[in-house]
């Protein structure tokens, strides 16, 4: 069976946005859920940082592909 | 043959090719393929998608604002929610009362643009999305660079507009060398960057995923021998990838939202005055 190690590295490397991600919406939720009307305020802000925080991922994942090794 | 191996991550050894990024170079109309020697193909169905995109979406708001009455008609109604979703959600909120109207119209078409063409990638028939050829999300990104420079050095000059964006405001002297070159890297070389590879392997990472289910699935129901499992888990996998179908509908707007959301962050943040 073929594969990649660089998938393997590519789930370590995704633990940390992962946990960015839930912590952005665990905030999203909870000052939402506080006052409501906050809603409409939060949520760019929210989408923002899940933006921002995703892209770690994503530079992982793009890096997983790019990266080669030489005699594999 | 080793190097299509490598971009296609291998190959179980019982047949089944696990689909890689070759997945990605389409055939040219002229039937010519991409090939390792560096054939340039001048059409592909990704390039003819992009054109159907930009059609889709000018023909959606234009049949949708076509006719304004007082009381809507349910497609006036549709696409004025959508509208003002971008004005009020995006524009207004982000850059600002004084100055966002006149990026409304370009942020309105980026999110039609961007959303069309990353719903063909779920279309039966089309199930391509444009952008997950990196190549038309750096374009899409460029044109965004462009477009947030020199809105602020139109409004602050060339210089003004580099210390407004290198140089933040409220930080000792002393620490400045340190921030400086950091600033201009995260704010002008890679915020383009990222702004395209946020899009492009999201619909990269999902066009990538369907693949691997549906024609995993084929293969474990059609042509898997052995073990008795392997058709159950055959219909597991197609259930999966239907699954993974919806939830690239979702993510197909999310990124149009995103994308559409972190230009007019940039936008504003060009004009923000100091404080």
């Amino acid at each position: 069976m073929g594969g990649s190690l660089n998938m393997v590295g590519y789930g370590l490397a995704a633990i940390g946005p992962g946990i960015g991600v839930g912590l952005v919406f665990a905030a999203y939720i909870n000052g939402t859920a506080r006052q409501p009307e906050m809603q409409s305020r939060l949520q760019p802000i929210a989408f923002l940082g899940f933006a921002l925080t995703e892209a770690l991922a994503i530079i992982g994942i793009a890096l997983a592909f790019v990266l080669k090794a030489k005699n594999g | 043959m080793s190097h299509t191996g490598l971009l296609n991550a291998g190959s179980l050894a019982s047949g089944y090719t696990t689909p890689g990024p070759l997945e990605f170079f389409l055939p040219d109309f002229s039937g010519k393929h991409w090939n390792e020697d560096g054939y340039q193909v001048l059409l592909t169905k990704a390039s003819v998608l992009l054109v159907l995109g930009a059609v889709l979406a000018f023909a959606f708001l234009r049949v949708t604002s076509r006719r304004g009455e007082i009381v809507p008609s349910k497609t006036q109604f549709m696409g004025e929610q959508a509208y003002s979703f971008i004005r009020n959600g995006i524009a207004q909120d982000i850059i600002g009362a004084k100055q966002y109207r006149r990026y409304v119209p370009l942020l309105v078409s980026l999110f039609f643009f961007i959303l069309i063409n990353n719903l063909f990638g779920i279309v039966p028939f089309l199930s391509f999305s444009t952008f997950s050829r990196s190549s038309f999300a750096y374009g899409l990104a460029l044109m965004v660079w462009i477009i947030y420079n020199g809105v602020g050095i139109a409004d602050k000059g060339f210089l003004g507009y580099l210390k407004h964006t290198t140089v933040p405001s409220g930080v000792p002297v002393w620490i400045l060398p340190l921030l400086v070159p950091l600033e201009f890297l995260s704010n002008v070389l890679v915020r383009p960057l990222t702004l395209s590879l946020r899009l492009f392997a999201n619909m990269f990472a999902g066009h990538l995923l369907i693949v691997l289910f549906s024609t995993g699935g084929a293969w474990l129901l059609i042509d898997a021998t052995g073990s008795p499992v392997l058709k159950p888990a055959g219909i597991v996998a197609y259930a999966i990838g239907i699954a993974i179908g919806f939830l690239e509908v979702i993510v197909a707007s999310l990124q149009a939202y995103v994308f559409t959301l972190l230009t007019a962050t940039y936008i504003g943040g060009s004009l923000a005055s100091e404080h």
